[in-house]
């Protein structure tokens, strides 16, 4: 089960700009590494990465294979109502990981 | 008499190899740049929080023969934990070899919980061994030297002072002599093992503290102590007793 450890202001003034990080665990394994039997080891990356605030997208991402081990993502965006802040990694491998966190506003 | 000069020589050079004053030593933290910096003190950004979330997972997980979890007995371990990884490792009073921290956590694994050892650098021992750490965060590295733990530092230290490997150093010329010169791309740190283990850039992943040594042995191209034995404990001993009295910031980031 891969983990995933998210920062979100539990509480914000309306207007408020707020940074949220994120943070996942996975291998990013770029596909262009040769294992120890000489063979390439297979792509395995996370390639998308949503976030939502009250169901509206707010942030997007594209990963791509020079990307790191665990990837960290920090980014901002402005408080404006109580609700919920939604995170999803999908990528190859049927990988999906889904995350929320509440944000009150007032 | 040329013989007799140049032993005199030799002597005096491992004399001018002095050790570093008390007050003068530093975290390898000190000499990083401030965005690592910024990331190993930020318990949201240091990438080590992934493992601690496994650790904690592990630590109330019922296993073995006994069905116990580390929680079933040593309960919440911010309280249990405080301040033992500080004290780490430890020499057995009855005079046995000094035992490291995943050395201890292990023993609970095969007398306690009754189930197999974890294998020595698998995630879910660095799991463990970085949750037990973590709970002496700030605390001062406070190693036993009384007289049952003295030969063992001092046998540690003289693999410190031993020059090694085909380049012919020793850790001492690195880390005492030339520690705050540039190897290459790298800073020399002073060696002090205060964040172990830690997430290391280049690793992509945590690693303990025996696995930085097999990295600087191979980089002296000697042949790296392997995982566990007597002369990585006891290295490790002596280089947290070089650090004794400084705060511990495991897990730590490096480059
Ligand atoms: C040729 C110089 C050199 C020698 C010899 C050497 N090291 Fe290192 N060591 C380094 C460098 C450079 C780093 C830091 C690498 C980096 O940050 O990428 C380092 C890192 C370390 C660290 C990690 C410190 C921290 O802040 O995390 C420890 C501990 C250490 N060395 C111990 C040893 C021991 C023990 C030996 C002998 C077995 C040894 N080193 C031999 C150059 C050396
Ligand atoms: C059945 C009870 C039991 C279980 C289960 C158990 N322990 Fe222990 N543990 C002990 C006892 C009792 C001691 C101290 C006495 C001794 O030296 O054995 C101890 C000592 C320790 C110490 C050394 C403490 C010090 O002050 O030096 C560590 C670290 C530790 N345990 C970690 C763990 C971890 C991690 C787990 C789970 C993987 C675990 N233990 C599971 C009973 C247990």
């Amino acid at each position: 089960m891969a983990r995933a450890l998210i920062n979100v202001p539990p509480t914000a003034k309306p207007g408020a700009i707020i940074e949220i990080k994120t943070l996942i665990s996975h291998p990013m394994e770029s596909g262009y590494r040769v294992g120890l039997n000489g063979q390439i080891i297979p792509r395995d990356i996370i390639t998308t990465f949503v976030c939502t605030y009250n169901g509206e997208e707010i942030f997007r991402a594209e990963l791509s294979p020079a990307i790191a081990a665990n990837p960290f993502l920090s980014f901002f965006t402005r408080a404006t109502v109580s609700g919920t802040i939604a995170f999803r990694w999908t990528g190859d491998n049927g990988f999906s990981v889904s995350e929320s966190a509440e944000i009150v506003v007032e | 008499m040329c013989r007799l000069l140049v032993a005199g020589l030799l002597l005096w050079s491992l004399a001018a190899a002095a050790e570093i004053p008390l007050a003068e030593r530093r975290s390898g933290a000190a000499m990083m740049g401030p965005d690592l910096r910024a990331m190993q003190e930020d318990d949201s950004a240091n990438p080590a929080g992934l493992w601690l979330l496994d650790g904690a997972a592990l630590w109330s997980r019922r296993l073995g023969e006994a069905g116990q979890s580390c929680a079933d007995c040593h309960g919440d371990v911010t309280t249990s934990m405080a301040g033992v990884a500080a004290r780490y490792p430890v020499v057995d009073l009855a005079g046995g070899p000094p035992m490291d921290l995943e050395q201890r956590i292990n023993l609970c694994r095969t007398t306690r919980q009754q189930a197999p050892a974890l294998a020595l650098e698998s995630r879910d021992l660095l799991a463990l061994t970085g949750l037990v750490a973590r709970q002496s965060r700030g605390l001062a590295i406070a190693i036993d030297d009384g007289p049952a733990a003295q030969p063992f530092i001092a046998a540690g230290r003289a693999l410190f002072l031993r020059r090694q490997g085909q380049l012919n150093l020793s850790c001492a010329q690195c880390h005492d002599d030339n520690w705050g010169r540039h190897l290459g791309g790298a800073v020399i740190p002073q060696g002090h093992p205060t964040g172990y283990p830690l997430y290391r850039l280049e690793w992509q992943g945590l690693g303990s503290l025996q696995r930085r040594l097999r990295n600087c042995m191979t980089g002296m191209r000697a042949e790296p102590y392997a995982y566990g034995s007597a002369e990585a404990v006891l290295l490790e001993l002596y280089l947290r007793w070089r650090a004794r009295g400084m705060p511990m910031d495991a897990p730590a980031v490096r480059p």
